[in-house]
């Protein structure tokens, strides 16, 4: 856990009941992916891992992680009701259970979205009170808590990338709080995840994602948790 | 100066050094890390604070059951009960802690403080505290932020979450931040709400999360209660300075080490503890869907 914990994580979220790490955590863990695929997706297949694995419906666990798909708060009356508000808005969804995974964290989630032939693959840890890590992006390590903003690329593995992104940052006067930098292989497909303090210029991003070695630029400015 | 919040000792020391109220790191605190305005800081806890006796008043006049049948409109039975083990004020405080958990187990809104399991004890304190000494929403507001330094160490050092380190992690977090609001209410000194806090820790020490059927309804419900009550105790204990002997820090020390050696079947799977008592099991039959598959364990095979 890079970031610190505000107060109001010890006081707070306010929130539907009745469990912050499976009902609250996993809403966030809901948001956070629907942010990285960019709107509700049509499909989504979710895998709950370990203690989630048999207790995620007891913890209404399933109605939060919909709702955050969703896009609903923690604190939304609605999340009693997601299953059947999906349903309506023609989410098809799927759940499934996987104990034992001691590779992951003990409430680890995992989201596979897919929207207009795009899918991607989030996985997300409910730490407690709330708080959460995305632990992963499409593979890649990202560890980001959407408490801050957070810019996420994918791009060619090539020499001096890190340093002229930072350098585009630091020109928009964005502090980097942290960064986590991964690739599948040396020369290829390589993911920067930074978080950052302050929001980054529509202009930044527009130039980011023309750069011709970047493939895709996600971004998301910190969620009214 | 930034101070983070990494131990009880740096805190009293950071006060005495720079001659502040206990609850003051807190604020600049959250402005450092968190670039907030104070005024919305004191704001924020005001609504947490609304949204906790809300939790209490409904608790204790709504209609208050779960889909399991296990929560069953048990505050106001206890409310309304004409018999005072103790007196009127320890009914009402047990009462209110156990309405506002209710809440929190029958998909209602509450605080999470700092966890939803143990979302019934700061209201229960704190609508105490209001309803017995008549102390102000400001002065309540500061006793959260007091709370709120509390959360963040042990949050830091020992951790929070049931899943990580069983219902101590939960419940005896939330008591020990109760703990402290109660001190702070009484004026008492750092040494006295850091002393209130290790003694909560000794007390609520090894406590595991053992939820029947994995939801948050027994015995999370009655614990609420138990540990209202032992953050009371605490806190009278504390105020009169009897000694804690083991100093905060390693307390809190203790308990990261209890919650590290914890087995995984105490830690919020329902799989031990009452949860694995005979009738724990048919309740869990009768209220969960039993077709769960248990995959094979996917990304082994992977690697």
């Amino acid at each position: 856990m890079g970031e610190r914990s505000s107060i109001f994580d010890m006081i707070g979220p306010v929130m539907i009941g009745p469990s912050s790490s499976h009902t609250a955590g996993v809403v966030r863990i809901g948001r956070a992916a629907n942010r990285v695929l960019g709107g509700m997706p049509e499909e989504a297949e979710i895998t709950f891992y370990n203690s989630f694995a048999r207790t995620y419906e007891g913890h209404g666990s399933d109605r939060a992680i919909l709702a955050g798909i969703m896009d609903f708060k923690t604190d939304d009356e609605r999340i009693k009701k997601s299953l059947d508000i999906a349903k309506e808005k023609d989410l098809k969804y799927k759940f499934k259970s996987v104990g034992n995974a001691s590779i992951y964290h003990p409430n680890t989630v995992k989201l596979i979205l897919t929207r207009k032939n795009r899918t991607v693959e989030v996985i997300g840890e409910s730490l407690g009170g709330g708080l959460i890590n995305i632990s992963k992006v499409n593979g890649f390590s990202a560890n980001f808590s959407v408490n801050l903003h957070t810019l996420i690329l994918t791009n060619d593995d090539q020499k001096g990338s890190i340093a002229f992104i930072s350098n585009v940052l630091a020109n928009d006067e964005c502090n980097i709080a942290t960064m986590s930098v991964s690739r599948k292989g040396k020369s290829d497909l390589a993911c920067m995840v930074i978080e950052m303090d302050s929001p980054l210029n529509p202009i930044s991003i527009e130039y980011i994602r023309h750069l011709k070695w970047v493939h895709e630029v996600v971004y998301i400015p910190n969620i009214d948790l | 100066m930034k101070f983070l919040f990494d131990s009880f000792e740096s805190w009293k020391n950071h006060c005495l050094e720079n001659d502040l109220p206990v609850y003051q790191p807190v604020i600049d605190y959250e402005i450092q890390q968190k670039g907030k305005k104070e005024e919305h800081i004191w704001d924020g806890m005001q609504r947490a604070l609304d949204v906790m006796r809300d939790a209490v008043n409904s608790g204790l006049t709504k209609d208050m059951t779960s889909h399991s049948g296990m929560v069953n409109n048990g505050a106001k039975k206890v409310y309304k009960s004409e018999k005072h083990v103790l007196n009127k004020g320890f009914t009402d405080m047990i009462s209110r802690a156990l309405a506002a958990k209710e809440v929190n187990s029958c998909m209602g809104k509450v605080v999470a403080a700092p966890t939803a399991g143990a979302s019934g004890i700061m209201p229960g304190v704190l609508a105490t505290l209001q309803a017995e000494h008549g102390i102000s929403d400001k002065k309540i507001t500061e006793c959260m932020l007091v709370s709120a330094g509390i959360g963040l160490i042990i949050e830091r050092n020992a951790g929070i979450a049931g899943a990580v380190g069983g219902c101590q992690a939960e419940t005896g977090t939330a008591a020990a931040m109760a703990a402290g609001a109660i001190v702070h209410a009484f004026e008492g000194s750092i040494d006295q709400i850091f002393n209130s806090v290790g003694i909560t820790i000794q007390c609520m020490l090894g406590l595991i999360c053992d939820p029947v059927a994995g939801l948050v309804e027994v015995p999370c419900i009655v614990r609420n209660a138990s540990a209202a009550a032992i953050a009371h105790s605490s806190a009278q204990i504390a105020i009169a300075d009897m000694d804690a002997v083991i100093p905060v820090d390693e307390c809190v020390m203790a308990m990261g080490e209890v919650g590290q050696s914890m087995e995984d079947r105490y830690k919020e799977t329902a799989l031990g503890g009452l949860a694995n008592t005979p009738t724990g099991r048919s309740i869990a039959k009768r209220v969960l869907i039993q077709d769960i598959e248990m995959l094979p364990d996917e990304d082994k095979d992977e690697d």
